[in-house]
């Protein structure tokens, strides 16, 4: 273990050259792939490359290695100790550097960029957020000052417009997810904004376990109620149970599923068109394509902070909804005869 | 396809790094800021509530002022309305003294005329009463003899003579 983090914190410090082979062609199409996946290298600029530490278990085994390993002095890929990067994967690779088709037992744990960035935000997250409570605890009573004073009306906000709203009198219980939530998203939304930033929020998997968490929540405080709805919808006859039952029970699996959906479209869209716009520079390879790129991609990424904030936002609102849906409390139970509709 | 398969590796760490950051922001920082928010928002609407009834503690106040200000001035212009009683009562008795001192004064002094009156006709009688002794003695020297002419005398005398 200690030898992970000695190894995490020196690859933060090495920054090795990196050189582009200039014949090559220009390839918008892989560029811009290439800076929305995941990699185990963080290319900062040319030049100035980080090289992440793999992780790897196979077969039950840990190993643990640089990924500039895989580069040689000319920054060509090259395999290692049994295994090579293909596609922007790790896989087992024969002597000759092809790969070998038994993917079987290898996991990939490595601290890639991704995961690289999300230490990062969550980092800045701690460091923001346990001095506003300080803050609070040393001031208590007195009014807000400095970052205090710019946060808290946006956790006033996740409370009372968003879960006070949502979610009813219970509102309390789900307040520090909102809220971990809310920001966590903000912030790496805005990372992802950063030049030579990651694609965090971008990435599937990331929004695949916020939405989970999402759903778990929702389906672990559902009531009484919320349950009657789902397996006896009041109002709709009994003989349309086995229609009523199974889309009940998708749609408990679909929102959470357009949670992550949106949130993953939304920041890899945003990313996608504006890097795009800078592409056309070099499609056109005309310095007068430069300025009105230029603008452009500067509107998109204005638009992209607003949709950093937007999207935020929005992943929490609906978690608040879905949370307010299975912790309502209805007090009459015949005025929501079509409440399925609702869902 | 790439983009849509999620990694085992970030899923992973983003569900490890996530719940830590879940638990470790819930206590450390969303449970005392939630609760300074809290505290403070009471603090403030306790102090609303304060100033409040502050300020409906003054308007009886100052009702009750009033009323006492109302009640000494009613007070002020009863003892007032009574001195002026006083007074008039007292002018009035003084007058109605004064009244009855004169009037006994004119009483005694008619009384006192009245004695002189009297003093005097009792004087006047005397006098009469001499003045007819008088008569007398001088027809009793002239006409001693003539007892006639006596007799017309005295009835000249007691006709001229007449009780005013």
């Amino acid at each position: 273990m200690k030898k992970l983090f000695v190894l995490l914190f020196s690859f933060f410090l090495t920054l090795p050259a990196f050189a582009e082979d200039p014949s090559e062609n220009f390839q918008p199409g892989e560029m811009i792939t290439h800076h929305i996946a995941d990699d185990y290298i963080w290319e900062f600029a040319e030049g100035a490359v980080l090289y992440l530490p793999v992780i790897l278990i196979d077969n039950g085994e840990l190993k643990v290695f640089s990924s500039g390993n895989f580069f040689d002095e000319y920054h060509e890929r090259r395999p290692y100790n049994g295994y090579g990067m293909e596609h922007g994967h790790i896989v087992r690779v024969n002597e000759a550097g092809e790969p070998l088709e038994a993917h079987g037992g290898l996991y990939d744990f490595s601290i890639t960029k991704n995961v690289a960035s999300l230490f990062i935000s969550v980092a800045l997250l701690f460091g923001v957020f346990l001095t506003i409570a300080s803050r609070y605890k040393k001031n208590a009573g007195k009014a807000p000052r400095g970052i205090q004073s710019f946060f808290e009306p946006i956790i006033i906000f996740v409370r009372d417009d968003i879960a006070k709203g949502n979610i009813g009198p219970k509102y309390e219980r789900y307040m520090p997810y909102l809220l971990t939530v809310f920001f966590f998203i903000w912030f790496n939304n805005l990372l992802g904004l950063m030049p030579g930033g990651a694609n965090l929020t971008g990435n599937i998997a990331v929004t695949l376990i916020l939405a989970l968490l999402t759903l778990l929540i929702t389906v672990f405080s559902g009531n009484k109620n919320y349950w009657k709805h789902i397996f006896a919808t009041p109002g709709v006859p009994w003989w349309l149970a086995p229609i009523m039952i199974p889309v009940e029970l998708i749609g408990i699996i679909t929102k959470p599923f357009s949670l992550m959906v949106r949130l993953f479209a939304n920041i890899t869209a945003g990313h996608i068109i504006i890097l795009s716009l800078f592409s056309l520079i070099f499609i056109f390879e005309s310095l007068a394509v430069g300025p009105l790129s230029v603008a452009f991609a500067t509107f998109m990424n204005f638009l992209e902070l607003f949709v950093a904030l937007l999207q935020a936002y929005i992943f929490t609102l609906l978690s608040a909804m879905y949370i307010g849906g299975a912790v309502e409390e209805h007090e009459h139970e015949e005025d929501h005869g079509h409440g399925a509709a609702a869902h | 396809m790439e983009l849509v398969t999620p990694g085992i590796g970030l899923i992973f760490w983003q569900t490890i790094t996530f719940l830590i950051v879940l638990f470790l922001l819930s206590k450390f920082a969303w449970k005392p800021i939630m609760r300074a928010l809290n505290d403070r928002e009471a603090s403030i609407e306790s102090a609303l509530s304060a100033a409040e009834q502050a300020k409906l503690e003054m308007q009886g106040l100052k009702a009750e002022n009033e009323k006492l200000l109302a009640q000494a001035r009613m007070e002020r212009d009863k003892i007032l309305k009574e001195a002026t009683e006083a007074g008039n009562n007292l002018v009035e008795m003084a007058r109605e003294k004064a009244n009855e001192e004169g009037a006994r004064m004119i009483t005694v002094a008619r009384e006192a005329i009245e004695n002189e009156k009297r003093a005097a006709i009792a004087d006047v009688k005397n006098k009469a009463a001499s003045l007819s002794i008088e008569i007398a003695e001088r027809i009793l020297r002239r006409e001693l003899s003539d007892p006639k002419a006596q007799q017309a005398l005295a009835q000249t005398y007691v006709s001229e003579v007449s009780l005013s």
